[in-house]
């Protein structure tokens, strides 16, 4: 399998961007050979990520060692390099992708929101599907811009083409806009405006790497720097605040997330199960793979900060969720909440909360995407998603219901589901964080983290007994309902099986990153910084 | 280690030593999977069956019950066992392991047998009671779950597993008290328990992690062994970590002021009463005590007065509540709440085996008490007792049970309540908590006074509903009489002092760690302490007949004992629902949205103002730009965006253009500063 060492990375990132290419050149009115290849290049896609899987070796291993690396030369002007690579911490999240993609696409077959043009839609998903591959197996600085950025594109043009068109009256505003609208330009420019400050920060580091030998966009080669300690003071105070506005609007962490719940609002289906399993997970796996490794010192400066901002999130996003009165709303905060456990694991550098951050991130996307893929077959049915009007679902669909009360289990948290470990080991990593942090403040995280868990499961059984419980409206008594389609059924029991199966063998996650994400801290965290963290505070 | 202090009970007198158990100890973990196959199996094929998929969760439990009933003889006969099988589901790197498996030791083989035991007798008494209802399936795939996560929380090796298994218990609790759930009262009596729950298994979680960081490892075992150590990390957590668990186990086993659930629970259908709500579900926090005790008894004594003194709230304060339900499910569940009182008190004061022998017994005689109240129901089609009397005549076997079931829990001796409600009694006594010890004996007067209550206004004088009631079935008449007989007898398996030949009593079943553990058990009957339970009763039955003995029409006339100020306190359950709910009912809403709010106009006010401002500084910036490059950058977002839709062509509006045009900008006048300053 010499080949898959050189070329199975490229490959799994590259594959989608050609089909999307090769669907260009169907009609767009046949839509079943449309539709084929998608689920064709989607299926390869994946199954050369477990291919990976199979090849891949666990355990052992120092951090900074990727498998299946490629580094060619590609801007030598700039020495920017072509240059992937896949260790224990990135593999979970690439096959997540790869899984979620294919879901997304059998999911498509029969649910297309206006203005339909599927072939647009199928192309747009392959090439985000490039961006998000690519993104978690970037090791060189332009590199990961540009799949972190290829992805805001086909998003912007699924929220704004396919997206919700109901006008509304936002704050501040004249007149009402569709909603699609105002969403989509506010994704597009708020994640713009972070990103444009993750750039500079690339580009200090970029620059600063040459005082000690050829500048560089390498991230390996920038861990190395910065395990050394060689970015230090203002400067990496500076570089580190730049990109955590770039990462934090991804994530996003409170208060840069108010693009997410208008973005989830109004985008289609897939759109929003793809942003909520994948898109969000960017910001997070960037905290961990550049952040840390590369400014170590300050990352545990910031490390209170980020966790304080991240338990804001916790029990905000919460709040917001029960005054919500629109469903899609609703599970959009949830993924305020659930990402400040995420973080909350980042914050504390150990390799608990890390380990945490990771199945949780795996755990949020298969059970918000399978969350987004439930509400919007709901509003395909009943044509709203206000609360007020739902109610009585386990009567009209039970097996939608009954999908629907399982994942809302899941996503509060329930133990033996995925959702568990994250928020749990989040906990136990505050507990006791990186030595030298302050007790204080991770300990109330600790708390009020747990707190949150009350809320979570206060706002998702609000959910359940708005749409699910109950009698029905009188307003659907002559509606025919049918409940889940065999499309649908396809799409959601690989999550389904997935979220149990984590949730009691979270092995299948931790095998991967555990000695990684040990071995990162050691690398970054070894005694000295852990003593100078100490003595500065 | 369990070696070690099994050698430490052998030394102190304890005759017992440990065995192994062999191959049905090593395939025990089949009796905590198998209700989940069930599940399954009742899900995907349950409808086309006669009681549809009933049949698999009776199958279920009762293969769960050969193993356990084998396990309790061997347990009583070859030796106490003491046994664990564990498998890893992960590893973090800094020592932290995750393991699921099963124990076998003689308090997780007690409670395998009475869940399985139980759980079988009103599977089947609810293959009669459930018929012609709605949705049996769903009723037996939820119970199936309950009975499934019950076995996998008492066969826990560590505390993970138990917080598995405590959810896995509240998810099916909730799922079943809103069977029902076009009502949507059913629905809140679910989200109230699952919501109580919840608050409590903070204290759960927060207390698992103090202790389980404290020595790096959550294993039952190791934990014991730390505490039986006087291990000095455990120690520093061990007050906070112990109150924290204790709170957890408040919720599971509605403690004082966390019990609100439980009335409400009992929405959900008679048979979920019975198991979950009274005879095993609720013991879970008694049991997670228990499991913890070596923490208590040796590093977390302090803790103890306050566990005591809610314990001591919660049994008589709680009791007197059923003194003035009308709704016989309502009485059932005060009495349950009062008696999980007694259980927690005995355990908290360091009565190990008082407290779980109360458990035991409780169990048998209160899963009769809501059967035979199930079938009452049944038969009258109401849950008020306004609407039942006289029934002794019609429904004679129900009658007969539900009166050994009172006697029993009353503790009038012989019965099983009587012996076990003593042990309690003598604990306190032992232990020094003199004044709980009367508030107990207070609280025995309460109880008979209140089942006596119960029994009156249900079986004597005149049948006061509608139509002819009848005799239940014999599926649901037989389970009844399966319980009675151990309601009435299993209190002579733990008579102090008494080993009976060939298989011992209950303290030397569970005794492998109780010795090291310092628990104390009465080796004698205390004559005096057994008089006074016994006296209190049975003048709470004859006071009681007094007052209820004779027939009342009215609700009014029943409600006989309205005393000014207590009885407005009583009825409106001390106002802690009101208060609670109230207090819950009037900030989250303005909390939530007030945030929601805050989200709308603050944050994102300040999001769309800088959006308005950066368009006006854009269009500044815009005419000092290189436009052709930025206009290519443009023109090509607006060839692709040409070709994915006409609805596109709305956004083009300019502001787009303007905003990249003003952050390509800000990014490039940025970049070159930060260069230079560095």
């Amino acid at each position: 399998m010499e080949w898959f060492d050189s070329w199975g990375l490229t490959l799994i990132v590259f594959l989608p961007l050609a089909g999307a290419l090769l669907l260009g050149l169907v009609p767009g009115d046949k839509e079943d050979i449309l539709k084929r290849g998608a689920l064709v290049v989607t299926l390869a896609t994946f199954g050369l990520s477990l291919v990976l899987i199979g090849l891949f070796e666990f355990g052992g291993g120092t951090y900074n060692t990727y498998q299946f690396e490629v580094n060619q030369s590609w801007i030598g002007a700039i020495n920017a390099n072509y240059h992937l690579g896949v260790d224990g911490i990135s593999l979970p999240l690439l096959v997540l992708s790869t899984f979620v993609m294919v879901l997304a696409v059998i999911y498509s077959w029969n649910h297309w929101e206006e203005p339909y043009n599927p072939k647009a839609f199928l192309m747009l998903m392959l090439i985000l599907a490039t961006g998000m591959n690519g993104t978690f197996v970037a090791l060189d600085l332009v590199l990961f811009f540009i799949f972190f950025e290829i992805v805001l594109l086909p998003m912007y043009f699924m929220i704004g083409v396919w997206g919700d068109r109901t006008p509304r009256k936002i704050p501040g505003f004249a007149n009402e806009i569709e909603t699609r609208l105002y969403a989509s330009i506010k994704f597009f420019l708020f994640t713009l405006f972070g990103s444009a400050f993750m750039l500079l920060g690339f580009l200090a580091l970029y620059f600063k790497s040459g005082e000690f030998g050829e500048r560089t966009f390498d991230i390996v080669q920038l861990t190395e720097l910065g395990a050394m300690g060689s970015f230090t003071g203002t400067f990496a105070f500076l570089v580190f605040g730049a990109m955590f506005l770039g990462f934090a609007v991804k994530v996003p962490m409170w208060p840069f997330h108010t693009w997410l719940p208008d973005a989830h609002t109004a985008a289609p289906t897939v759109g929003s199960v793809l942003l909520a399993a994948i898109l969000l997970k960017l910001g997070s796996y960037a905290f961990i793979r550049i952040s840390i490794p590369i400014l170590p010192e300050e990352a545990a400066s910031w490390a209170p900060a980020i966790a304080i901002l991240a338990v804001i999130g916790i029990i905000y996003g919460s709040l917001a969720c029960l005054a919500q009165t629109d469903m899609k709303r609703l599970i959009a905060f949830s993924s305020v909440g659930h990402m400040g456990f995420v973080m909350l694991g980042i914050a504390t550098m150990t390799d608990i909360g890390i380990n945490a951050a990771i199945i949780g991130m795996v755990a949020h996307g298969l059970i918000t995407g399978l969350l987004f893929f439930l509400a919007g077959s709901m509003s395909h049915r009943y044509h709203t998603r206000e609360m007020a009007r739902l109610g009585g679902n386990m009567k009209l669909m039970p097996v939608m219901g009954g999908i629907l009360a399982f994942t809302a289990m899941a996503s509060l948290g329930l133990p033996g589901l995925a959702g568990f470990w994250g928020e749990f080991m989040a906990l136990v990593g505050s507990y006791n964080p990186l030595d030298g942090l302050p007790l204080g403040v991770f300990r109330t995280s600790m708390v009020l983290g747990a707190v949150g868990t009350v809320l979570t499961a206060g706002y998702m059984l609000y959910m359940l007994q708005k749409v699910n419980l109950g009698e029905p409206k009188a307003e659907w008594d002559d509606h025919e309902f049918h409940d889940v389609d065999r499309w649908e059924m396809t799409a959601w029991v690989p999550m389904i099986v997935l979220i149990v199966v984590i949730g009691v063998y979270p092995k299948i996650i931790f095998e991967s990153t555990t000695d990684t994400v040990v071995s990162l801290i050691d690398t970054v965290f070894g005694s000295d910084i852990t003593a100078s963290i100490s003595s500065g505070s | 280690m369990y070696k070690a202090l099994t050698l430490l009970a052998a030394e102190e007198g304890g005759a017992v030593a440990a065995g192994d158990g062999g191959w049905w100890a090593d395939t025990a973990g089949i009796m905590l999977v198998l209700p989940f196959v069930a599940y399954l199996l009742i899900l995907f094929f349950g409808k086309k069956l006669k009681y549809q998929g009933g049949e698999f969760a009776v199958g279920a439990l009762g293969i769960g019950l050969v193993w356990a009933t084998v396990l309790f003889v061997m347990n009583m006969t070859g030796g106490v066992l003491d046994h664990s099988n564990t498998f890893e589901i992960a590893r973090i790197g800094s020592g932290i392991v995750f393991e699921l498996g099963w124990m076998v030791d003689g308090l997780s083989i007690m409670m395998y047998f009475l869940v399985n035991f139980v759980g079988l007798v009103v599977f089947i008494y609810a293959l009669g009671y459930m018929e012609g209802d709605i949705r049996v399936n769903n009723f037996f795939a939820s119970f199936s779950i309950f009975a499934g996560a019950m076995l996998v929380l008492v066969g826990a090796p560590n505390l993970i597993q138990m917080i598995i298994g405590w959810e896995g218990v509240g998810l099916a609790s909730y799922l079943l008290i809103g069977h029902y759930w076009e009502d949507l009262d059913n629905v809140k009596a679910g989200n109230k328990a699952f919501m109580t729950n919840k608050v409590a298994d903070v204290g759960l979680i927060l207390g698992a992690i103090l202790v389980g960081v404290a020595i790096g490892n959550f294993d039952f075992a190791a934990l014991s062994e730390a505490a039986v150590s006087q291990n000095a990390e455990l120690g520093a957590v061990a007050f906070v970590g112990g109150l924290l668990l204790f709170f957890g186990a408040m919720g599971k086993s509605a403690q004082f002021p966390l019990h609100i659930w439980l009335p409400d629970a009992m929405a959900g259908p008679t048979p979920v009463s019975a198991l979950m709500h009274a005879a095993t579900m609720v013991t879970a926090g008694i049991y997670l005590m228990a499991r913890m005790f070596p923490l208590f008894q040796n590093l977390a004594q302090d803790a103890r007065p306050y566990m005591v003194a809610i314990g001591a709230i919660t049994l008589f304060a709680i009791g007197l509540l059923a003194l003035v339900a009308n709704d016989i499910k309502k009485v059932l569940a005060y009495s349950t709440v009062s008696q999980l009182g007694y259980m927690m008190t005995a355990v908290a004061a360091g009565g190990y085996t008082a407290g779980l022998f109360h458990l035991f017994t409780h169990a048998f005689f209160k899963a009769l008490l809501f059967l035979g109240a199930g079938s009452v129901i049944h038969a009258v089609h109401s849950n008020n007792m306004s609407d039942m009397g006289g029934l002794r005549k019609y429904m004679p076997t129900t009658y007969w049970t539900f009166v050994v079931g009172s006697l029993a829990l009353a503790g009038i001796v012989p019965l099983s309540g009587f012996w076990s409600k003593d042990e309690i009694l003598a604990t306190l006594g032992h232990e020094g908590y003199t004044a709980v010890m009367w508030i107990a004996i207070a609280g025995a007067f309460v109880t008979a006074f209140y089942m006596t209550r119960a029994v009156a206004l249900t079986f004597f004088g005149e049948f006061k509903g509608h139509g002819e009631p009848h005799e239940s079935p014999k599926l649901m008449t037989r389970p009844l009489i399966a319980l009675a007989i151990p309601s009435a007898l299993f209190g002579l398996l733990n008579i102090p002092g008494v080993s009976l030949p060939g298989i011992g009593n209950f303290t030397e079943w569970l005794s492998v760690r109780v010795v090291a553990m310092g628990d104390h058990h009465a080796e004698a009957i205390n004559f005096g302490l057994a008089a006074a339970g016994l006296g209190a009763a049975l003048l709470g039955i004859a006071l009681g007949w007094m007052i209820w003995g004779e027939d009342k029409k009215t609700q009014k006339e029943r409600d006989s004992l309205e005393i000014p100020v207590l009885y407005p306190l009583l009825r409106r359950k001390y106002y802690i629902d009101d208060a609670a709910l109230g207090v819950v009912g009037a900030t989250m809403g303005p909390i939530a949205r007030s945030v929601d709010w805050i989200n709308t106009y603050v944050i994102d006010g300040i999001v769309n103002a800088a959006g308005a401002l950066t368009k006006g500084l854009g269009g500044f910036v815009y005419g000092i730009l290189d436009q052709r490059g930025v206009d290519g950058f443009v023109n090509g977002l607006s060839v692709v965006a040409d070709g994915a839709g006409a609805g596109l062509r709305k956004l083009q509006t300019g502001r787009v253009q303007q905003y990249a045009a003003f952050f390509v900008a800000g990014a490039i006048v940025l970049a070159v500063v930060f260069v230079i300053l560095i």
